[in-house]
């Protein structure tokens, strides 16, 4: 009769959690639910089509890439419960690497874009070695002193530019450059990237290091009785997610073809990578896509009734809503979703029954 | 470099020490009482420096002389804080806990960028503004007075601790909560309490950094970080533990400057902080 | 060759000396009840067993094989399964994926873990709720979710702590059920238990510890006589 009894009766595996609530229609199989993504998914890829002003394609475009990054820091943040507080640090390190491959080593974007990535992924073992035997207030505390460290190394090394930073020459375009003068492609680059973390993600998640994360966030002690080593899994989570986060800065030193540290290091963007994920329901998959969008709107609206004047609007909206969801929806946009599903659903069994007796 | 130079040197780090000590008492307060840790903290040292600097701009009242009522309005601020925010994550997940007071962070800094601006303010011509000679050392008065300052409310917070029924009941809650309430120490009562001692620590020494420190709504930003750095230097629950480390880390730090240079400083000093995480994270004197 | 063997293991943390020279053994297949008035050092002994307290001195062996020092994950490795006094079922999961946990450890496959599972719920008498939210579950239901989920990593010993603490006699006679088909299976139990009426009847042996020392070791008839376990016990009245 309902959602998760067909879908385990059909071997999709009843990962509550993980599932979805879809908002508007109560699925009642497992088809509609796809169904819906489905839809959105052909949308996205249609959007170029329809929305042909280049603003609203960039608005689009700064979606799809906060939606990426949330995912990303899920990955560690909402589904193995170790909060970072200074993702910053991977975007800007994967930003600069492949722009400095690519400007001063005269290195393949596409390797460089790697190469950031696996660089960021070195630095989050070291930073994890440290500090996952620890308590998780000490690896929030220590991402935040790393991202700190990094952006001073950035500002201060001329090599890399200081606090003037790098440019990308827009000499030659295309895709083994992948330097665009329209924004289509970006689109499309982004939407590709977000596409591969939620894949990542959807992999993990339903493979058994998806239940290890989430044993580990639940129950660290009976994690360990089970056999498995905290610090290992947590490792790789956290490997995954700057991985993925350093290939989104990377995406965005290409799409501006300008970087400094603080477009790429600041502590907002760290804020938002976090938010993101809250916002739209930690631990879930398209979690972060809602609050991506939501987030968006938020912003564009702040910009629209208090102008962009400086002073601090939306820093304080930002963290209105992250201290109202951390106390009072914890499990954010999607958790509330499916609090009401659940309590809906309750009331309806109840008055069944009632009409039974 | 002279020997004169590497004192006067030695001496701001200690005495800027005593002021990250003080602030990380209220740090380290707050955590041993209820296990959550503040990253709001520097935000209350920022509104302690704002407080001093309103009262002198507005009213022409000195930041040291208006040092206690700063304080009292802290500890209000730190007691509101707790009752109308915090009281409600005790016992939340963690998740909840750190967004929380990370969000207080992030409010915190708007509210003050909103209403004040993000312009620096300096408190030009405070009582204590000028030089003094130390053993024919050179130092700015205003920071010598901030030293004197931090170690006087550092011991009275000491003997707070130790030598009254208040102060014995916060430490009893710290070392076993459930303990206390069987013999009847109200927790609520005492979560309210470490946050306001809390906050009012960090606002005494914002009133005091006030005097020579430029004051802007970021200001927190670094002395959250190095209240981080010492409390964990210290081990968490310290006193002790916080005012030693706070001065070993201020030393640090402005050595760290004047030998490496002014803009890695902080570098210096996060890169000591994860040492002790990764070699010694119980601390010098705490339980991990 | 006996399966553990605790040899004159004495643990101190902070002043306190949870055990002192504590041995015993016991073999494959038995169930061996852990006693004692409350602080004797039960929970604290069964910690150096799983690898969350190392001894301060003494040896512990699984097997013949050191396992003393040994970290939790290590010896979950080893073949020790454990079950804790506040249940800590995976609260954001199912019934199932609660056991799965567990499975993971013998085949990473999905669809193995899930089907080992399955059978070990039906084991415990939980299959009817194996999609049920382990957070929405009764204690009792949840602390056989522990038990189920322990057994998953096929443990060659099986330690629980009080899992009949505060069941009603149904209750506590359907966990006595489980534990005897437990040892059916092969596996040892070393059961901490203050319900004495469900440890007694089935223990091969019983252990008893007072204030960190073992003070009895034997059959069930013979401690349940011994002079010492009564004062121990009508002391702590």
């Amino acid at each position: 009769m309902n959602t998760l009894e067909n879908t385990a009766a059909v071997g999709i595996p009843p990962i509550e959690s993980a599932a979805p609530a879809t908002p508007a229609i109560p699925a009642r199989t497992f088809q509609p639910k796809y169904l819906l993504w489905i839809v959105i998914l052909a949308i996205a890829l249609l959007v170029p089509f329809f929305v042909k002003d280049p603003s609203h394609q960039n608005l689009a475009i700064l979606i799809l890439m906060a939606a990426q990054l949330g995912v990303s820091w899920n990955i560690i943040g909402g589904y193995a419960g170790q909060i970072s507080l200074g993702h910053a640090a991977f975007y800007g390190l994967g930003a600069y690497t492949s722009t400095m491959l690519i400007t001063l080593g005269s290195l393949n974007p596409w390797l460089s874009i790697l190469a950031g990535g696996l660089l960021a992924a070195f630095i989050s073992l070291a930073i994890g070695w440290s500090c996952f035997r620890l308590k998780g207030h000490y690896f929030a505390m220590a991402t935040i002193a790393v991202a700190e460290i990094i952006q001073i190394i950035f500002t201060n090394w001329e090599y890399a530019g200081a606090a003037v930073g790098l440019t990308i020459p827009m000499d030659k375009q295309g895709w083994s450059v992948l330097i665009f003068a329209d924004k289509e492609p970006y689109y499309y680059l982004a939407l590709g990237l977000l596409l591969l973390t939620l894949l990542a993600n959807l992999l993990i998640e339903r493979s058994y290091l998806g239940y290890y994360f989430r044993a580990i966030k639940d129950e660290p002690d009976a994690a360990r009785s089970l056999g498995i080593s905290l610090s290992k899994y947590k490792q790789i989570a956290f490997a995954v997610s700057s991985f993925f986060t350093a290939i989104g800065g990377s995406l965005y030193a290409q799409k501006e073809l300008y970087i400094d540290p603080a477009s790429v290091l600041h502590t907002g963007l760290s804020i938002k990578m976090a938010l993101v994920s809250i916002l739209g329901g930690v631990g879930t998959l398209f979690g972060p896509i809602v609050g991506a969008g939501v987030l968006t709107l938020i912003e564009e609206g702040t910009r629209m009734f208090f102008g962009g004047s400086g002073r601090g609007t939306d820093l304080i909206i930002y963290a209105a809503l992250i201290v109202i969801i951390a106390v009072y929806y914890p499990s954010g946009v999607l958790g509330w979703f499916r609090q009401m599903f659940a309590r809906r659903k309750a009331q309806q069994s109840q008055r069944a029954q009632g009409e039974q007796v | 470099m002279s020997l004169e130079i590497l004192l006067q040197t030695l001496m701001s780090g200690v005495l800027i020490g005593l002021i990250y000590a003080l602030v990380a008492i209220g740090l380290t307060m707050i955590f041993g009482v209820m296990d959550i840790v503040n990253f709001s903290h520097g935000e209350f040292l920022m509104f302690g420096m704002y407080a001093s600097f309103w009262m002198y701009s507005l009213y022409a009242l000195d930041p040291i002389f208006t040092l206690p009522l700063t304080a009292l309005f802290l500890f209000a601020l730190g007691v509101m804080i707790y009752k109308v925010v915090i009281k409600k994550i005790t016992n939340a997940s963690m998740l909840s806990q750190i967004f929380t007071t990370f969000g207080l962070m992030i409010l915190f800094r708007g509210i003050a960028q909103f209403l004040w601006k993000p312009d620096f303010r300096t408190v030009d011509h405070s009582i204590v503004s000028g030089h003094v000679s130390i053993a024919g050392i050179q130092i700015g008065s205003p920071q010598v007075t901030a030293g004197v300052g931090a170690i006087l409310v550092t011991a009275g917070i000491y003997l707070f601790l130790t030598k009254t029924r208040a102060g014995a009941a916060l430490e009893a809650t710290a070392a076993d909560k459930e303990a206390a309430q069987l013999m009847g120490i109200d927790s609520q009562k005492m979560f309210a309490l470490a946050w306001g001692i809390g906050a009012a620590c960090a606002g005494v020494a914002g009133a005091l950094l006030s005097t020579f420190f430029p004051i802007f709504p970021e200001v927190g930003a670094n002395f959250i970080l190095i209240a981080f750095v010492v409390v964990n230097l210290g081990g968490f629950g310290s006193v002790v533990g916080a005012l030693l480390a706070g001065v070993l880390v201020g030393v640090v730090e402005v050595m760290g400057g004047l030998l490496i240079g002014p803009q890695y400083k902080m570098a210096l000093v996060l890169g000591l902080f994860l040492a002790v995480l990764m070699f010694r994270p119980q601390g010098l004197l705490g339980k991990a | 060759m006996s399966l553990l063997r605790v040899e004159n293991v004495t643990k101190r943390f902070g002043g306190i000396t949870a055990n002192q020279d504590v041995s015993f053994q016991m073999g494959a297949g038995q169930i061996v009840g852990l006693i004692g008035p409350n602080g004797a050092g039960k929970t604290t002994m069964f910690n150096c067993i799983a690898g969350y307290a190392p001894p301060t001195s003494g040896d512990i062996w699984l097997n013949d094989k050191k396992i003393s020092g040994y970290s939790p994950e290590q010896c979950a490795r080893a073949g020790i399964g454990r079950t804790f006094q506040v249940a800590r079922t995976f609260t954001s999961m199912t019934a199932l994926e609660n056991v799965m946990v567990g499975a993971f450890l013998i085949n990473r496959h999905v669809a193995t873990a899930r089907k080992s599972a399955a059978e070990l719920l039906d084991f415990v008498n939980l299959g009817q709720f194996k999609d049920k939210h382990a957070g929405s579950m009764t204690i009792s239901e949840q602390r056989r979710l522990a038990v189920a989920r322990a057994l998953a990593v096929k443990p060659k010993l099986l330690l629980m702590d009080e899992v009949m603490a505060g069941l009603n006699p149904t209750e506590v006679k359907e966990t006595v059920e489980v534990v005897l088909k437990i040892r059916e299976q092969g596996i040892s139990c070393l059961i901490v238990e203050h319900v004495l009426e469900g440890i007694m009847p089935i223990a091969d042996a019983i252990v008893v510890l007072d204030y960190g020392k073992k003070i009895a070791d034997g059959k069930p008839a013979e401690v349940s006589n011994d002079p010492k376990v009564i004062a121990a016990y009508l002391g702590d009245e």
